[in-house]
């Protein structure tokens, strides 16, 4: 099976071949390197650009606007924030000039934690992200998801953040995409870049089909009675793991469902789980002040106070200025397993 | 530049006795046909401008911002584009002060008026954004947005794509003085100059000395800003923008650089800043700088090009011009309540949510 971003890549490399992508690019994206995740190997439109995040965006826009159908990275999330106000523009663009600019552009970049990153290489972006109106918010939390999220991205015809969970970025899938061979080894060879010199390497692509997950759908991936969970990135795996071993100890179980879209997010999937479970847990590993699963909450409150059979809660990173290092920051900063089967099960037994 | 022009002690008809062929400043010349033509859109633009700045002041129009003294330079250049859709046809990447730039294109005042009236017929917005904030796929006008200087980040994007394209299309790209300081603009040099993929770029800096109430000589220790241009070994030129002669001449040299060569060109026009910075700052007329229309105007007479009276018929006519688009914007309908989340998302068939427009926050009845 593909890895995350194996699957990113072989997602672009369909967008290049039968979905109009005519440039992916970003510091360190084209050749030699393809990407410090190795995302963008091999690809034939993949270009180096200048070590300039503004300058990246706004060129993004600029090929759109010229008809052109761009895939920009930004390295990193924790360097995106200088890009914000251009974010907004992007967004607003459709908005602000009412209808007569569309603005087609996939911005992909890691985010979250995971990676022993210390304070620039472990920052969340989708609370930041989700305030932007007129954009797209995905994060997969699967190499299958990750690939028809960004085919959707690509097809979509307004500006698609992917939010690519860093933690996860190596993480093998368990579900094949179309047309990949059944061998991870076999499909390394075809599509990894050899160490060393690279300079006479062409990669072998598989012949991947066409498969969308569509934005703004989420997945149902255990189903269960004792509550909800919402979660996703690298959360994700680690609330279905939680689930497991509680339904394994205690007989307890929950449905817990991936979002992949942050926006749009499938709002009636969220609300039917609550309405039935009456309990629900949202885990992300955003800071703690205006943090998107608040939003969420907000709503449960809102719309399904008299369900409610306990408090809802919400598992988040704490509110500091970053992730330290020493694993003793990392593991009390953002939720990990055992932290979230704590809460996982202390919702499932509170009785009021 | 800066000499200061009483129109009364000026002469109002020309010694010359025959009409000449051309108009002259030094060495440069255009022939009277053309420079009509340039003047009666620099009238023309001035007209639109105080008929504005009179709307924001009786309250009909919250905001005014615009840029009557630079009419000489726009105007050269509205003209000179090469209008169209796709990248064949320039891009415009503009700011606030360039109405000048699309009335010479051929841009109906009404347009202009409607914008500032917010109305739902509003082209460019429906009523949402200030005046001078542009959006015309037909001519490769992307949104103006008010924030400074970002434009310079998306001009590469356009000219990636024409130069790929093959053909003479060009990206122009125009902002003020002060906001060169942003990072931005030399992000513009910089991704318009990488080694073997030069861009057609044409950056244009309007420069009135000021950003709002901050001289530019209190921030700036360059030389002039056209010499930012020098580190990346690219061509550059600084023209007095108000004089149209000289100013259609540069932009002609500029744009037939950038046309064939396929490389950017950094143009820096020295203009003046008539009624101040917006209507925030009162957009009170000042006396004290320049006026092209009023320097252009003396020097076709001069030049027996055209005589007071035709100037005061072509002044009377422009200023109906306006008054008539003002009449019948302010009379078209506003925006109602229906329009307040449309064009937030363009029809996507692969949105489960917001498969045609936004509608609020997703629902439970959304699937
Ligand atoms: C990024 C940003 N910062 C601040 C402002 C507020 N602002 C609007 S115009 C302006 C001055 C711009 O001066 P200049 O670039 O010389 O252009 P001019 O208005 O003189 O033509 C400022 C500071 C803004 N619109 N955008
Ligand atoms: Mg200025």
């Amino acid at each position: 099976m593909a890895t995350l971003v194996q699957a990113v890549r072989l997602a672009l490399h369909y967008g290049e071949q039968h979905l109009g992508v005519t440039d992916i690019f970003g510091e360190d994206v084209g050749p030699p390197l393809g990407g410090v995740f190795t995302a963008t190997q091999g690809l034939k439109t993949a270009w180096n650009s200048p070590l300039d995040e503004r300058g990246i965006v706004g060129t993004a826009m600029g090929i759109a606007y010229a008809g052109g159908r761009p895939v920009c990275e930004i390295q990193f999330c924790d360097y995106a924030f200088n890009t914000l106000d251009l974010l907004k523009i992007a967004g607003n663009q459709r908005w602000a000039s009412a209808g007569n600019f569309d603005m087609p552009i996939v911005l992909m970049t890691p985010s979250g934690s995971g990676i022993r990153g210390s304070l620039y290489h472990s920052h969340s972006f989708e609370s930041w992200a989700s305030r932007l109106a007129g954009w797209k918010i995905v994060m997969p939390s699967n190499a299958l998801d990750a690939y028809g999220l960004m085919l959707s991205a690509i097809v979509d015809p307004n500006p698609v953040m992917v939010l690519l969970p860093k933690a996860l970025l190596r993480v093998k899938g368990d579900e094949l995409i179309p047309g990949e061979p059944d061998d991870p080894d076999e499909l390394a060879r075809m599509i990894d870049a050899p160490v060393g010199d690279r300079s006479l390497w062409e990669p072998q692509w598989p012949d991947v089909r066409e498969y969308f997950v569509p934005l703004g759908s989420a997945k149902l991936v255990r189903e269960g009675s004792a509550a909800t969970v919402v979660s996703y990135g690298r959360t994700l795996p680690l609330c279905v793991q939680a689930a497991d071993e509680l339904g394994r100890d205690f007989g307890f179980t929950f449905d817990v469902i991936d979002l992949r879209s942050i926006f749009p997010y499938d709002w009636p999937m969220v609300a039917r789980s609550v309405a039935k479970t009456g309990r629900v847990l949202i885990v992300n590993e955003d800071t703690e002040v205006t943090n998107f699963g608040e939003h969420l909450l907000r709503r449960i409150v809102d719309e399904h106070f008299y369900d409610l059979l306990a408090k809802p809660r919400l598992l988040m990173g704490k509110h500091v200025p970053g992730i330290g290092l020493n694993q003793v920051y990392e593991q009390n900063t953002v939720p990990q397993l055992p932290g979230i089967r704590d809460a996982l099960r202390e919702l499932a037994e509170e009785r009021v | 530049m800066s000499e200061s022009l009483d129109e009364s002690s000026r002469p109002r008809r020309s010694k010359l006795t025959a009409a000449s062929l051309a108009v002259r400043s030094g060495r440069e010349t255009l022939s009277v046909e053309l420079a009509l033509t340039l003047f009666r859109h620099m009238v023309r633009t001035r007209a639109l401008e105080e008929r504005a700045i009179k709307m924001s002041k009786s309250g009909e129009a919250y905001f005014w911002i615009g840029g009557p003294g630079e009419e000489a330079f726009n105007v050269c250049l509205g003209l000179q584009v090469h209008k169209g859709a796709g990248p064949a046809h320039d891009y415009l990447h503009l700011h606030y002060r360039s109405l000048g730039i699309l009335l010479a294109m051929g841009l109906p005042m009404v347009d202009h008026v409607r914008q500032l009236a917010m109305t739902a017929t509003d082209p460019f917005s429906r009523g949402r954004n200030f005046v001078g904030h542009y959006a015309i796929p037909a001519w490769n006008v992307v949104p103006v947005t008010s924030v400074i200087e970002v434009q310079y980040l998306m001009a590469p994007g356009t000219a990636l794509i024409q130069k790929r394209a093959g053909g003479d299309g060009l990206t122009v790209v125009n902002g003020g003085d002060a906001g060169t300081a942003e990072g931005d603009f030399e992000s513009c040099l910089l991704w318009s100059n990488r080694p073997g993929h030069e861009l057609p770029v044409l950056m244009i800096v309007t420069n009135n000395q000021y950003g709002i109430s901050t001289p530019a000589k209190t921030q700036f220790g360059d030389r002039r800003i056209a010499d930012r241009a020098l580190a990346y070994d690219m061509k550059a030129e600084t023209v007095d923008g108000n004089d149209p002669i000289a100013s259609w001449h540069a932009i002609d040299r500029a744009m037939k650089y950038v046309r064939a060569e396929r490389k950017p060109f950094l143009l820096e026009a020295m203009v003046s800043r008539l009624h101040g910075h917006s209507s925030s700052s009162g957009a009170q007329r000042n006396w004290s700088e320049t006026d092209c229309v009023a320097l252009f105007e003396q020097k076709l007479i001069d030049a027996n090009a055209i005589d007071a009276d035709q100037v005061r018929a072509m002044k009377a006519e422009a200023k109906e011009e306006a008054e008539a688009a003002v009449v019948q914007a302010t009379s078209e309908a506003k925006p109602t309540l229906q329009d307040v989340e449309r064009f937030t998302y363009c029809a996507s068939k692969v949105d489960a949510v917001y498969p045609s427009d936004y509608t609020g926050l997703p629902t439970q009845n959304a699937k």
